[in-house]
C-alpha cells in the first residue's frame, strides 16, 4: 500500500489560478442563468428545457465546425440554431403555457427535454461528438505572479462579461429593454398600450435560448459533447437564479460569480485544509462530500436573510 | 385414453434431448441518455454473435433500462413473469446491477453480466447462477496500478468521482501500485469542469496521473488537461479510451496508456473476424463493450449447445466450462463465476483518420479478482 503524502502549503499563483477558474465557471454559468431569469421575469415561465438549448447549441457548433472546419462559423452557428429552436418552441408550444400554472409548465417543459434528446439522438448518434478550441486560442498563455492559464478560458471570461454588459445595457438603454422591463411589471397593462405582446415574448425566448446555445457552445469545446449535457449545469443555473434574485440579470451575474468562486475554492481547498487536523484520507473523502454541498449550502444561507434572493423583487 | 396420454408424455419425454428447448434471452440495457453508447455497443455486439451463429432456438428480447434502477427492476419483474426469460443480461451500470441481479437469481434465472462487476457480487454475495463475462469491477484498475509499477511511476496523483464504483476504482489501483501518492482527489459524479484538479495536479509534483471518469466525464477531462498544457503521463482504466470516446477527445487522448482485457488488435482468429464482421454490419469499429456483448451470446451459444436450459444444473456446468472461442483468447472462469483473464496495456494511436488503441505490452496475467476466496457456493 502507498503512503499518502499531502502537499499542504498552498502557493499564490495557485489560489489566484483557482480564483480565475471560479470566475470562468462563474460566467458560463450567468449565459445559462441570464436567459432562465428573463424569461422567468418577464413571462412568469419556468423553462426547464433551457439545458436543451444549451445542448442544441453545443450540438451545432460541433457538425458545423466538423463540417466547414471553422469554430468561429460552428459558434455563429449556435447562437442562430439555439435561437431558433427556442423560438419555435415558444411558439408551438410555451405560448399555451403561460396562463397554467408552474406545475403544468414543468411538465410540457420536461416533456420538451426528453424530445429534445431523443431528436438529437436520431440526428446525430449516441455517441459524444468532437470539438475543440479553434488553433488560434489553443495552449497556455503566461500572466503576471508566475500564473499559467489556458487561452481559451480566459476567453470565455471575457466572452461572459462582455455579454453581461451588453444585456445590461439592452435591458437599461433600448426600447426593446423598456418593454422588456415593463412586460415584467404588467403585462396587461403593455398590451393594452399597443406592444405586440406575443412577439415581444418570443424575442426575449430567442434571445435567452442563444444565450444558452452560446454557453453550450462554449463550454462544449472545453467538455463532451453529448445528449443529456444539458441537465446538470440547468441545476446550477436554477441555484444561480434563486440565489441572485428570480428576474434580475444583475442578481444572475453576481450569483454566478458566486456560486463558480465558491465551488471551485471548496473543491481546490477543503480537502487539504481538513488536512491540517484530519488523517489524510478521511480529509479527502470529507472534504469532497462538503465541497459538493458548498454551493447548497450558500444557497440555503442566502435565503434565509434574503428570501427574495439577492436582488430578487418578487418573492 | 389416459394409457395413451401416458404413451404420448413417455415418447415425448424420450425425444426430448433431440428437440432442443428454445432459450429466451430478456436484455436489459441502457440505449438512451448519456450513457447510451455503451449499451448499444454491448447489444449490437451480443446480436452479431446471435447473427452468425443463426440458431433459431435462441430469442432476445431487448428493453432500455435509461439507466435509471427503478426501470431496471420494473423491466426485470416484466420479463421474468410475463415473457418468461431464462437469461437476464445487458446491464451496464453497477447500481441497476445490484438493484436487478440479487432478485433474478434468486427467482433461478440465469444471469450473464456483459459488463458490471460489483464486487458484493464477487465475493461473499457471489451466486450459482450469476456469471460474469466481463471483468470484476476492480481488474483494469489493478492492472493500471501494476503498469504504472513497470513504467517506473513512483509518485502518482489518483482521481476518480466520488460514488462506489469510484473508491473502488482507487482501491483497485493502490492494491498493485507501490509508489507514493502525489494527491488523491475525489470529484463530483457528473462533473464536467476540472479546472481546479488540473491546477492542483500541475502543482503537486506528481510524475504520473490515474484517473478512474467513464464517458461524459473522462473526455472533459482529457480535453482540459491537453489545453492546460500539463504534460504528466495520463493512466487509466480502458473505460474512457472507448471507440466511441475516442473520437469525441481527439488529439488530446493521444499516447495515452489505458489497461484492457480487450483491444481490436489481439492476434486471434476469432478476434480478427469479430472486429471485420462489426464493421462491416455496423459501419464502425467495435469498442470493449462490443466484445463483451459477442463474448456473453458465443458462452450462451456454447452451453446451449451442451445442455438444456430447463436443467439448470446441467446448464451451469456447461456455463462454467466457458468451452467457446472467445475474442480475448484465453478464457476462464474462476471459483466465483468471474473471468480469469490477459490485462493489456493499450496506447492510443491515429490509425488514418481513426483514433483507437494497440497493444503495447501485457500489465497482469491470468487475472483473477480479489474476492474470490470470499465466495462460497
Amino acid at each position: 500500500m502507498p503512503r499518502s503524502v499531502r502537499c499542504s502549503a498552498l502557493s499564490a499563483s495557485l489560489l489566484a489560478e483557482q480564483v480565475l477558474n471560479g470566475l470562468q465557471l462563474g460566467v458560463m454559468l450567468f449565459l445559462m442563468a441570464a436567459g432562465l431569469t428573463l424569461v422567468f421575469g418577464v413571462m412568469g415561465l419556468i423553462n426547464l428545457a433551457h439545458g436543451s438549448l444549451y445542448m442544441v447549441g453545443a450540438f451545432a457548433c460541433a457538425a458545423t465546425a466538423a463540417a466547414t472546419g471553422s469554430f468561429w462559423l460552428g459558434l455563429a452557428a449556435s447562437l442562430a440554431a439555439a435561437a431558433a429552436a427556442g423560438a419555435l418552441v415558444e411558439i408551438a408550444v410555451l405560448r399555451r403555457l403561460y396562463a397554467r400554472d408552474h406545475l403544468d409548465q414543468v411538465l410540457a417543459t420536461f416533456a420538451l427535454i426528453l424530445m429534445f434528446s431523443e431528436a438529437t439522438r436520431w440526428l446525430f448518434g449516441s455517441f459524444p461528438l468532437y470539438l475543440d478550441v479553434p488553433r488560434s486560442l489553443a495552449g497556455a498563455v503566461e500572466l503576471p505572479f508566475g500564473i499559467r492559464y489556458p487561452l481559451y478560458r480566459l476567453m470565455i471570461i471575457g466572452v461572459g462579461l462582455a455579454v453581461a454588459l451588453g444585456l445590461f445595457w439592452l435591458i437599461g438603454r433600448t426600447r426593446l429593454g423598456v418593454r422588456i422591463r415593463a412586460g415584467e411589471a404588467d403585462r396587461e397593462m403593455i398590451a393594452a398600450l399597443g406592444v405586440d405582446i406575443a412577439r415581444l415574448y418570443t424575442l426575449v425566448f430567442a434571445l435567452g435560448a442563444a444565450l444558452a446555445g452560446l454557453a453550450g457552445a462554449l463550454v462544449g469545446t472545453l467538455q463532451s459533447v453529448q445528449v443529456g449535457m444539458g441537465e446538470p449545469v440547468l441545476i446550477l443555473a436554477f441555484v444561480v437564479i434563486v440565489i441572485g434574485g428570480i428576474g434580475s440579470i444583475k442578481g444572475a451575474l453576481v450569483g454566478a460569480l458566486l456560486v463558480g468562486v465558491t465551488d471551485t475554492l471548496g473543491r481546490a481547498l477543503l480537502p487539504s485544509a481538513l488536512g491540517a487536523f484530519m488523517e489524510p484520507s478521511g480529509a479527502t473523502a470529507v472534504g469532497s462530500a462538503i465541497a459538493s454541498m458548498l454551493i447548497y449550502v450558500l444557497m440555503a444561507l442566502v435565503l434565509v436573510v434574503r428570501p427574495a434572493g439577492l436582488f430578487g423583487a418578487r418573492a | 385414453m389416459k394409457p395413451t396420454m401416458t404413451a404420448v408424455l413417455a415418447a415425448m419425454a424420450l425425444t426430448a434431448p433431440a428437440l432442443a428447448e428454445p432459450v429466451k434471452v430478456g436484455m436489459i440495457t441502457t440505449l438512451s441518455g448519456g450513457g447510451a453508447g455503451l449499451g448499444i455497443d454491448v447489444r449490437d455486439g451480443f446480436m452479431l454473435a446471435m447473427q452468425q451463429a443463426n440458431n433459431p432456438d435462441l430469442e432476445l428480447v431487448v428493453e432500455d433500462d435509461q439507466q435509471k434502477p427503478d426501470i431496471a427492476v420494473q423491466l426485470a419483474d416484466e420479463m421474468i413473469q410475463s415473457e418468461k426469460v431464462d437469461v437476464l443480461t445487458g446491464i451496464i451500470f453497477s447500481n441497476l446491477a445490484m438493484a436487478v441481479i440479487p432478485s433474478a437469481v434468486a427467482q433461478g434465472k440465469f444471469y450473464l453480466s456483459p459488463n458490471a462487476g460489483p464486487s458484493a457480487l464477487a465475493g461473499s454475495g457471489c451466486d450459482p447462477n450469476y456469471f460474469n463475462v466481463a471483468w470484476q469491477n476492480d481488474n483494469l484498475h489493478e492492472a493500471a496500478g501494476a503498469y504504472a509499477n513497470d513504467a517506473g511511476f513512483a509518485n502518482s496523483f489518483i482521481m476518480a468521482p466520488n460514488y462506489p464504483a469510484g473508491t473502488d476504482a482507487l482501491t483497485g489501483y493502490k492494491r498493485f501500485y507501490e509508489g507514493e501518492l502525489a494527491g488523491e482527489v475525489y470529484t463530483q459524479l457528473g462533473q464536467t469542469d476540472y479546472a481546479a484538479e488540473i491546477a492542483q495536479i500541475r502543482d503537486s509534483g506528481a510524475d504520473s496521473v490515474f484517473f478512474f471518469l467513464p464517458g461524459g466525464m473522462g473526455i472533459s477531462f482529457m480535453k482540459q488537461y491537453a489545453q492546460a498544457g500539463v504534460d504528466i503521463p495520463l493512466i487509466g482504466p480502458a473505460f474512457s479510451f472507448d471507440q466511441g470516446i475516442l473520437q469525441a477527445v481527439g488529439d488530446a487522448a493521444l499516447g495515452v496508456k489505458n489497461t484492457s482485457q480487450w483491444s481490436k488488435d489481439i492476434d486471434n482468429p476469432t478476434n480478427k473476424a469479430f472486429v471485420e464482421s462489426f464493421q462491416t454490419e455496423y459501419g464502425r469499429l467495435p469498442s470493449l463493450y462490443a466484445s463483451q456483448g459477442f463474448d456473453t451470446a458465443n458462452l450462451l451459444l456454447s452451453a446451449m449447445g451442451k445442455a438444456e436450459v430447463t436443467d439448470a444444473d446441467a446448464f451451469r456446468a456447461a456455463l462454467e466450462e466457458a468451452d467457446f472461442a472467445s475474442t480475448r483468447g484465453d478464457f476462464r472462469f474462476g471459483p466465483n463465476h468471474h473471468p480469469i483473464q490477459d490485462i493489456y496495456v493499450r496506447e492510443v494511436v491515429k490509425e488514418g483518420d481513426v483514433y483507437t488503441n494497440r497493444i503495447v505490452g501485457v500489465a497482469l496475467k491470468d487475472h483473477a479478482d480479489a474476492y474470490a476466496a470470499e465466495c462460497q457456493m
